[in-house]
């Protein structure tokens, strides 16, 4: 394989912090030397090489801001894949990792404009970097969010989104909900279970905002279409869909 | 440059098949959706591919004058820059070349800036676009192409990397330069062949 000419080089990246906050995922912190600044939304990719030279890579959206000394990644992982399951189940801190980034210059926000960012599961990686960044630059008030997974327990960021005043949605139950604390988790009890439904993103619509929707496929359709019923303009709304892709 | 990744060895599943290019895996029989927009409704009544710019004649057909053209198929790979690729799969359509040919290219006319119904864009070297290489479709494995997938109609030109089959295809201008298109602009590249790994800029 040719390495790039000109364009973003490979590097490599020293994995500093291994943890696993919610079952069936990785959050990896990596110090990466020499990186370009990024904007919140934007995303890396990671590259494998096994001994014989075979090489796998996946994209991964950061979770951390341009300030933060570190990159953050929150890895999904997927049972039948072949990346996230090496992150997920292999790797320790010291390991070296080949990363590439940031790459994307679309689903990025840069804090300037008011935003509502909607993320299902793993989506709402992407918008906790935009939430850190509403926070660092000292315009919260700029930013809302909407956090969805089937339970508390399995919502990625889940303490900190609720800290932040995330409106959270859950589709399965509420197991684990009392743990968390935030302005708006009374919102979040009395919320029925189940899917993204139009009255959760009503609430957040402030007028003049840029939607983003990250998530699954059929998350993603769900959130965006619910979005342009209640008036949204389609060119005011950013998606960002992941597949299983391993 | 880097060696090998402690402890990865790849999946026997993902490194299967040798008609992958380089850094794609086997999705099998899935078929993983990316846009970066909202899913349109397209209203077939109002829909109609433009093809203009640098051409003799520009030319624009209805849903209905498009399938009357002479139908095209493609069998084969199609390899998405997030790394998946999806073998021996299908399309039907008609060959970009029926278009271009109706409407007759000028001298001059080196690239094409491809428009969707959403505002999408994506740019193609006019090459890329002829001698059977690429169709408008708007089946998929014989069945009515997918919203979700570009459907009722999108372009296909499975030789590069997804995003330059544009989904919802509205329009072909044919150019004298290179315009970078949607994600082109967006730090993508501006070819995308998936053999040379031209995923970003510079690549």
């Amino acid at each position: 394989m040719t390495e790039p000419r000109s364009g973003i080089p490979w590097r490599d990246a020293t994995v500093r912090h291994v943890s696993h906050p919610v079952p069936r995922a990785v959050q990896l912190r990596l110090e990466v030397p020499d990186r370009p600044e990024h904007l919140p939304g934007q995303h890396y990719v990671v590259r494998l090489t096994a001994e014989d030279g075979y090489r796998a890579s996946r994209s991964y959206s950061l979770a951390s801001t341009a300030a933060d000394p570190l990159v953050e990644l929150f890895v999904e992982r997927l049972d039948d894949g072949e990346v996230s399951p090496y992150l997920a189940d292999e790797v320790r801190t010291g390991d070296h990792l080949e990363v590439r980034g940031p790459i994307g210059r679309w689903f990025t926000w840069s804090g300037e404009t008011p935003a509502l960012a909607v993320g299902g599961g793993t989506g709402v990686v992407p918008l906790v970097a935009m939430l850190r960044h509403s926070i660092e630059i000292g315009r919260p008030d700029l930013l809302r969010v909407a956090a969805f997974a089937g339970s508390p327990e399995e919502l990625p960021y889940a303490g900190e989104l609720s800290a932040a005043g995330a409106l959270l949605g859950f589709s399965r139950d509420r197991r684990g909900l009392e743990a968390l604390a935030g302005p708006r988790l009374s919102a979040a009890r009395d919320r029925p279970t189940g899917r993204v439904r139009g009255e959760d993103l009503e609430a957040l619509l402030a007028g003049g905002q840029t939607a983003y929707v990250c998530g699954s496929a059929g998350f993603a359709e769900s959130a965006s279409s619910l979005l342009v019923t209640l008036g949204v303009a389609p060119e005011q709304i950013r998606v960002e869909r992941f597949g299983p892709t391993g | 440059m880097a060696g090998p990744t402690r402890g990865f060895t790849g999946s026997a599943r993902h490194r299967r098949n040798s008609r992958l290019p380089p850094g794609q895996y086997d999705v099998g029989s899935a078929y993983p959706v990316l846009t970066a927009e909202v899913t349109p409704d397209v209203d077939l009544s109002e829909w109609k591919l433009t093809v203009d710019g640098l051409v003799a004649e520009a030319t624009s057909w209805s849903w209905e004058e498009i399938r009357a053209l002479p139908g095209s198929e493609f069998h084969g790979d199609i390899h998405c820059v997030t790394t998946w690729s999806k073998l021996d799969t299908s399309f039907g359509g008609v060959s970009v070349d029926t278009l271009l040919d109706a409407a007759r290219p000028s001298a001059e006319a080196t690239h094409v800036l491809v428009s969707s119904t959403t505002g999408y864009t994506t740019n193609l070297p006019l090459a890329d676009l002829r001698g059977g290489q690429a169709w408008v479709v708007w089946t998929h494995e014989g069945q009515p192409l997918p919203r979700e997938h570009g459907g009722p109609v999108r372009l296909l030109v499975p030789h590069l990397y997804f995003w330059k089959s544009a989904k919802w295809v509205s329009r072909m201008t044919l150019l004298d330069h290179d315009e970078p298109g949607f994600w082109e602009q967006n730090g993508y590249h501006d070819r995308g062949d998936p053999w040379k790994e031209q995923r970003y800029q510079g690549d």
